[in-house]
């Protein structure tokens, strides 16, 4: 028999939004959390704008401890644990810690620590043989992409399967895709699943300047990010993350928790075609939503949204459409498919498990929200992109895609009507 | 439930102690070491300055020399690793338009020398002095990305980051993937963690060996261990579903049988090594696990490969997992640590040690652990030290940790004749 999964607790630390509650808000208003860089002097960088989080760790919660141990991206992924798991009616000794895993992703990790140390230890620079003699105490954390998964599982007692996934964009859908599968498979009960990046520094944005993925809209920050637009010119970059509390169904009827909606499928696949690069058809994207459609036990033609990966580029924005016209056929049409990333930018790992949290409120609400910034139709990209406004609508059946680095194509189903018992 | 069956058809190790397959099988039944100075930069003047380098390694007669360019040598490592594993499993011609091929690896620090190198050049030089490749070089999936494109795979993709646990970790997802349906996935792990840089970060880990004799460097289960050295290279596989590997003829070098995971948070305010106390239950419990998902009892362990830390208090917490999982047979049981001679790996280390149980079942022996001798232990196991040691192998039990707190146990048992068997 198989084992069903349940969603039951959400937890966020966006921009423009931490916590659940303004994350939501920003998100129905349909306003952009986009703007000049504040984090570090972007002036001689191509693209100066980013979607940060006005986030104040201490003010959250953490400890000066943690703070210093920690790279900003685990900072908000503890605090959004923290809020999933309060959440999920979670406290300390609900459930058992040996049948609890933690799944967490992330794309670039802590090398925003990494970053600011070897400035530090090499004189700006200036030496290749950088001196060891001594560095920061938590250098090794830093180092490490797992640290991410330790610290989230330390702070909430799991001693289960424990994970840090590091798949480039995709990593935010597929941390929640690999812990919906440790518990169908009977390896956990209750799974903290979710993501984190923090990636606004230099290094990183000298990455995407390099690569002119990013947007160069630096005196409109706030209508930067444009997925679908035709007058979209890239990506913006972003921070935050996300956690989902998945717990096995009847794990979670029996303690009585709440049960936003269910875990119906997930499917991730590779294009083998490029590390950055995206072919028109979509083939790879179409497969992994048809693949997770059916471990959902769903039709095509039952999708009500489609939270789009959306990431304001042009070859990302056509090769989407492709794909969820492939797998959706005529339906396509007549379903809604919008991009948060207009609002909170794109936080590469991060934003796949926030964008999870924005479709489980979606269901929640009964409210699509929009793709800010939409103005300008693009020939190529001809599906109904929500502009501008949220939109009230039933949702019980909602798709979330994401692609990325490496040609990973990731798709999670969420199903709001018990379509696995079916 | 009857799950699909997953054996290893096919591996290909990159080692200190072995530039391929053959040579490193030869060099780890000898028990030679490979442990020496670092020659990659002048470590004259830093605490740290042994380590297992793989030397002569020339990847330009397997990988385009487009992509040694575009990619860090950890990634080379994987590319040269997975060809060789893909011919041993007489898999040579792969990919196409379906899905029946994925790739898992494991990772621990990405891309460290091409990293340093273009954050050196923004910091020394400016922004625009980051070239375009380090966008896909330096972030932990560039190798499964690398690998997917390289051999046409387009079955699901990913990257488990649990440091040096991560290797089991990856064989384990890998398995997962082919019980869903998939094929055959290309996994493993790889680690180039020896440049200036890098080095300084594992510096703060407070295991690494500051001395300057190379037979003292890494002398785990002794009495006077001081630690371990990094080393460089891994493994990379062909797990394969049986029946596939049945229909082309291939024969099964193992199977996977069992595995588990789980976690115990270590204390913070302890850099020190007595942080390893409370690795053993974690470890015992991953121990347990696998062997209850392999339906086997401790009886039926012929051997271990062990983790092997070569700290005292690790090496201690791992004697005291094995006897609380495994009871008085614990002492009996031949345990080996082949990483020994070529170091610490990381998320490498791990691949290689499933990679060397392989190979030991393939051959009936077992590699002794080097630069111990008996009256070294600190312990009352039985570590087999001085030459390899003859013995039927049925089911070899593998183990590691990850610094945080990850633990986990694999089984690898013999394929009496997978045309018979099946």
């Amino acid at each position: 028999m198989t084992r069903r999964v349940a969603v039951t607790g959400i937890g966020v630390v966006a921009p423009g939004g931490i916590g659940i509650k303004d994350f939501w808000e920003l998100l129905v208003d349909g306003r952009t959390a986009t703007r000049q860089i504040s984090l570090f002097d972007a002036a001689p960088f191509r693209s100066r704008i980013a979607a940060e989080c006005d986030f104040d760790p201490v003010a959250e919660g953490l400890t000066e401890a943690e703070v210093y141990r920690l790279d900003r991206h685990i900072q908000l992924g503890i605090v959004a644990a923290r809020e999933a798991v309060e959440d999920a009616g979670l406290a300390a000794g609900a459930t058992d810690g040996w049948r609890t895993g933690v799944v967490m992703g992330t794309a670039v990790g802590s090398t925003t620590r990494l970053e600011d140390e070897y400035v530090v230890v090499s004189g700006a620079g200036r030496e290749w043989v950088v001196d060891a003699d001594n560095p920061h105490p938590y250098l090794y954390h830093a180092l490490v992409p797992s640290t991410l998964a330790s610290e989230v599982a330390g702070d909430n007692a799991a001693h289960g399967p424990v994970m840090t996934v590091s798949n480039g964009c995709t990593s935010g859908l597929d941390a929640v895709g690999y812990g919906f599968q440790l518990i169908e498979d009977g390896q956990a009960d209750v799974v903290i699943a979710g993501a984190a990046d923090a990636p606004i520094s230099p290094i990183t944005v000298a990455c995407f300047d390099a690569i002119h993925a990013t947007s160069t809209r630096n005196d409109d920050p706030a209508h930067a990010s444009r997925p679908f637009d035709a007058d979209r010119d890239g990506f913006v970059l972003g921070e935050g993350a996300a956690v989902l509390i998945l717990e096995e169904l009847q794990h979670a009827r029996r303690r009585g928790a709440q049960v936003y909606c269910e875990l119906g499928g997930f499917a991730t696949f590779g294009n083998a075609y490029h590390m950055t690069g995206l072919t028109t058809e979509g083939v790879e994207m179409a497969a992994a939503i048809t693949s997770a459609l059916d471990q959902a036990h769903a039709n095509p033609d039952e999708v009500d949204y489609v939270n789009a990966h959306g990431s304001s580029t042009r070859q990302n924005d056509r090769h989407e459409t492709a794909a969820v016209k492939r797998s959706l056929g005529d339906h396509a049409y007549r379903t809604a498919m919008s991009s948060i990333k207009s609002m909170v930018g794109h936080s590469l790992g991060g934003i796949g498990s926030i964008e999870l949290v924005a479709c489980v409120l979606a269901m929640e609400n009964g409210v699509i929200p929009p793709t800010a910034n939409y103005e300008t139709r693009d020939p190529e990209c001809d599906l109904d992109y929500v502009p501008r406004e949220a939109r009230p609508a039933r949702l019980d059946l909602v798709v979330s895609v994401g692609s990325g680095f490496g040609g990973f194509q990731s798709a999670v189903v969420l199903d709001g009507a018990g379509r696995r018992a079916r | 439930m009857i799950h699909r069956r997953a054996v290893l058809t096919g591996l290909g190790v990159v080692a200190p102690t072995g530039g391929d397959t053959a040579e490193y099988w030869e060099t780890t039944l000898a028990g030679r070491s490979a442990i020496g100075p670092i020659t990659r930069y002048d470590a004259s003047r830093h605490p740290v300055r042994l380590a297992g380098e793989v030397r002569a390694f020339d990847a330009s007669g397997t990988v385009e020399q487009r992509i040694l360019a575009q990619t860090d040598l950890w990634t080379h490592f994987a590319l040269v690793a997975a060809q060789r594993a893909l011919a041993a499993a007489n898999l040579t011609t792969v990919g196409g338009n379906d899905f029946g091929i994925g790739v898992t690896t494991s990772s621990s620090s990405g891309g460290n020398a091409f990293g340093q190198r273009e954050i050196q050049a923004l910091w020394s030089k400016g922004s625009t002095f980051v070239g375009p490749y380090q966008s896909i070089a330096w972030f932990y999936a560039a190798s499964t990305g690398q690998l997917s494109i390289a051999h046409q795979l387009r079955g699901p993709c990913g990257v488990i980051c649990t440091e040096a646990a991560g290797g089991l970790d990856a064989l384990a997802h890998a398995r997962r993937v082919i019980r869903r349906g998939t094929r055959a996935v290309l996994t493993g792990g790889t680690e180039a963690p020896v440049s200036p840089y890098a080095v300084t970060c594992q510096v703060p880990a407070g295991t690494l060996f500051t001395g300057a004799e190379p037979a003292r460097a890494y002398l785990p289960f002794a009495r006077d261990a001081a630690g371990h050295v990094p080393g460089e290279g891994g493994a990379m596989m062909l797990l394969e579903e049986a029946e596939s590997a049945r229909d082309r003829g291939v024969p099964a070098l193992a199977e996977v049988t069992g595995y588990a995971a789980a976690f115990t948070a270590p204390s913070f305010d302890r850099q020190d090594a007595g942080g390893w106390a409370p690795t053993a239950p974690a470890l015992a419990a991953a121990i347990r696990g696998a062997l209850a998902d392999a339906r086997l009892s401790p009886a039926d362990i012929d051997a271990v490969v062990a983790d092997a830390v070569g700290v005292q208090a690790a090496d201690r917490a791992e004697v005291a997992a094995l006897r609380a999982a495994l009871g008085e047979r614990a002492t009996r049981i031949p345990v080996t640590a082949p990483k020994a001679g070529v170091g610490r790996l990381y998320s490498g280390g791990a691949a290689l040690d499933a990679a060397t149980a392989a190979l030991a079942i393939r051959d009936g022996v077992l590699p002794p652990t080097p630069s111990v001798t008996v009256a070294d232990l600190d312990e009352d196991i039985d570590l087999v030290t001085g030459s390899a040691r003859r013995l039927a192998l049925e089911n070899v039990l593998v183990v590691a940790r990850g610094f945080g707190g990850f633990a986990s146990a694999l089984v690898l048992s013999r394929v009496p004749d997978l045309a018979s068997h099946l």
